[in-house]
């Protein structure tokens, strides 16, 4: 009989209706500002460079090798290299950028930048809510904006973060087993 | 090995008047780029006698990126984020593509459990993708919201793994060359596989509002015939070519990945008309469950890499390979010539949105503008993919 197709296709519709009242698995509306999902761990929005210690200059692990700069696909990132060097966290003197920009008008977070990466100096962040007035300055993010504490590198990506940790911890023990360890290389564990 | 639609009565359409009025006359009219349901920027110059469509000349470019060229300038690894950009429902398969081609170049093997990770990935791609196609064929057939609602609810499920996995709801960049770059833990697993277990509730409702609906039948039954003669001319794959009852599936073909360990069928339509196309799209749905779930069984652990490729200065040997997936829209392919350096020397991808978009004006000749709207849903393109 012709209106049965549509009658059964309104008990559809009625069913997923009334059950968005009682089945939480249909109603899957978010008011976003005032309520929010969490975030993946694995969840990844434009990179930043963390920084172990107090001091976002001293602490920096980048020691502007450029590989980042060379592989990034759309070419957003700009690296000028220091004429001096200064001690990295296993005290070796390393050279460090004297610019470090990255255009996140044109960055697409791909991540290669950080795959590529051979210091762990630069990781991915997960701010996304970066509208800005203005479209050239105000999204060219400079390295006083990237860098960001090891803690908030932990608070963001804890698995991650203490593996990094460890890992750089290994290295400098390797290198410098008579010494003590340098007081950058291993961030308080207690920052998660 | 296949499976088919069932056939309904068909229901009288009625007989459309204004064209014998404006008999000879045609009108030109300019549809899209930026008409609600051309699917991004796409437009038709359409030559109508009176609703009757009598020529019709596709525009498009309006999307074009260059994504060729820049694939020959770009290193192997760097084009990888750009194929996600593609066909921007579907990125995983998409790297899978490009992947697949590049290992095919440099002869790298893939380790068993990334296999299944992509087979899995693949299949939820499929799965998101014929169910939001679903939801817009709907909605341009006048069913506005509703069924689009109900699509994006599942898909949304799935973009949730997809971020939790890769980073990313749409733009994963997941797939390296040997293998996949983050690995999913035991609960991402279950989390799969709980949404796959819940998903045929999901078809079940869409083929409610669908099969049967009378208005469903009479605006789609007949409407965009395509012969199965005129689309293996054409070069059509996927489910469009399926639809004219071609047993035609890469996974079935080539066997690449692990397609060949699982159990599944290929349905196949009748009358190749927007019907059975839509309904294809249905059974497809259900295959692809039955993949996941055993893919989701038998997975095993392992790694997920292999560890002799090179991220940084990675040079494929000189040669050329082509490497072709099935994807949820038709057969990808990308075809590299390498000349031994950093770069590709010649970068080609074939979209298959591209390529079934090339017979439109044979589906829609005859047909109103109305059903114009309807034959191009069913063919599911994605602008980023057609224009590149
Ligand atoms: S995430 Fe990608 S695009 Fe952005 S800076 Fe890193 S390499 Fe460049
Ligand atoms: S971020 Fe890493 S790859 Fe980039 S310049 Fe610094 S050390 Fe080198």
């Amino acid at each position: 009989m012709i209106g049965t197709g549509i009658l059964k296709g309104m008990a559809v519709t009625a069913r997923n209706f009334v059950g968005s009242y009682f089945e939480k698995d249909r109603l899957i509306t978010v008011q976003y500002p005032e309520e929010r999902n969490p975030l993946p761990e694995n969840y990844r929005n434009f990179p930043f460079l963390p920084y172990d210690g107090d001091d976002p200059e001293a602490g920096l692990r980048c020691v502007a090798c450029k590989i980042c700069e060379k592989e990034c696909p759309p070419q957003c990132i700009y690296i000028v290299k220091s004429e001096d060097k200064k001690p990295d966290y296993m005290d070796k003197p390393q050279f460090y950028p004297k610019v470090f920009n990255i255009d996140i008008s044109v960055c697409m977070s791909c991540q290669i930048c950080v795959e590529v990466c051979p210091f762990e100096a630069i990781k991915m962040d997960k701010v996304f809510e970066l509208s800005r007035r203005e479209r050239f300055d105000a999204l060219l993010l400079r390295k006083s904006d990237l860098a960001k504490p090891n803690e908030y590198y932990h608070s963001i990506c804890p698995t991650d973060a203490a593996e990094v940790d460890a890992k750089l911890a290994e290295a400098a023990a390797k290198k410098k087993p008579a010494a003590p360890a340098a007081p950058a290389a291993a961030p308080p564990a207690s920052a998660a | 090995m296949t499976a088919t639609i069932q056939t309904l009565e068909p229901i009288e359409r009625p007989p459309t008047t204004m064209g014998s009025r404006l008999e000879g006359e045609l009108m030109e009219v300019s549809m899209g780029p930026q008409h609600p349901s051309t699917h991004g920027v796409f437009r038709m110059n359409v030559a109508l006698e009176g609703e009757i469509v009598r020529k019709l000349k596709p525009v498009f470019g309006y999307l074009h990126r260059n994504h060729e060229k820049i694939g020959e300038n770009t290193s192997y690894l760097g084009s990888m984020p750009y194929t996600d950009r593609l066909d921007y429902f579907c990125s995983m398969t998409n790297n899978w593509a490009y992947a697949l081609s590049v290992e095919k170049l440099a002869g790298i093997e893939v380790p068993e459990r990334a296999q299944y990770l992509r087979v899995i990935l693949a299949e939820l791609t499929r799965l998101q993708n014929h169910a939001s196609l679903l939801g817009f064929l709907l909605s341009d057939m006048g069913a506005w919201g509703t069924p689009l609602m109900y699509a994006f609810r599942e898909r949304e499920k799935i973009l949730d793994l997809f971020e939790s996995l890769s980073g990313s709801r749409m733009m994963c960049d997941y797939m390296r060359f040997g293998g996949c770059r983050v690995d999913a833990g035991p609960d991402w697993m279950e989390r799969a596989k709980k949404i796959v277990d819940l998903f045929p509730r999901f078809i079940d409702e869409m083929e409610n509002l669908v099969v049967g609906n009378e208005i469903v039948i009479a605006r789609t039954q007949n409407v965009g015939k395509l012969s199965a003669e005129l689309a293996i001319n054409a070069g059509i794959t996927g489910p469009m070519l399926r639809a004219c009852g071609v047993n035609y599936d890469v996974r079935k073909v080539d066997g690449y990945g692990f397609y060949p360990r699982f159990k599944f069928r290929i349905p196949l339509g009748e009358h190749g008309d927007t019907y059975d196309r839509l309904m294809m799209r249905a059974l497809e749905m259900r295959e692809s469950v039955g993949i996941l779930k055993q893919a989701l069984e038998q997975v095993p652990a392992g790694p997920i890499m292999n560890p002799k490729v090179k991220i940084r200065a990675f040079r494929p040997p000189v040669g050329e390979a082509y490497g072709r997936i099935e994807a949820p829209k038709g057969e990808l392919g990308f075809y590299l010539i390498s000349d031994g350096g950093t770069n590709p020397y010649r970068y080609r991808v074939r979209p298959p949105s591209f390529i079934n978009l090339t017979v439109l004006e044979d589906l829609c000749l005859g047909h109103t503008v109305a059903d114009v709207m309807v034959i191009l849903g069913s063919v599911d393109i994605v602008m980023g993919e057609v224009d590149r």
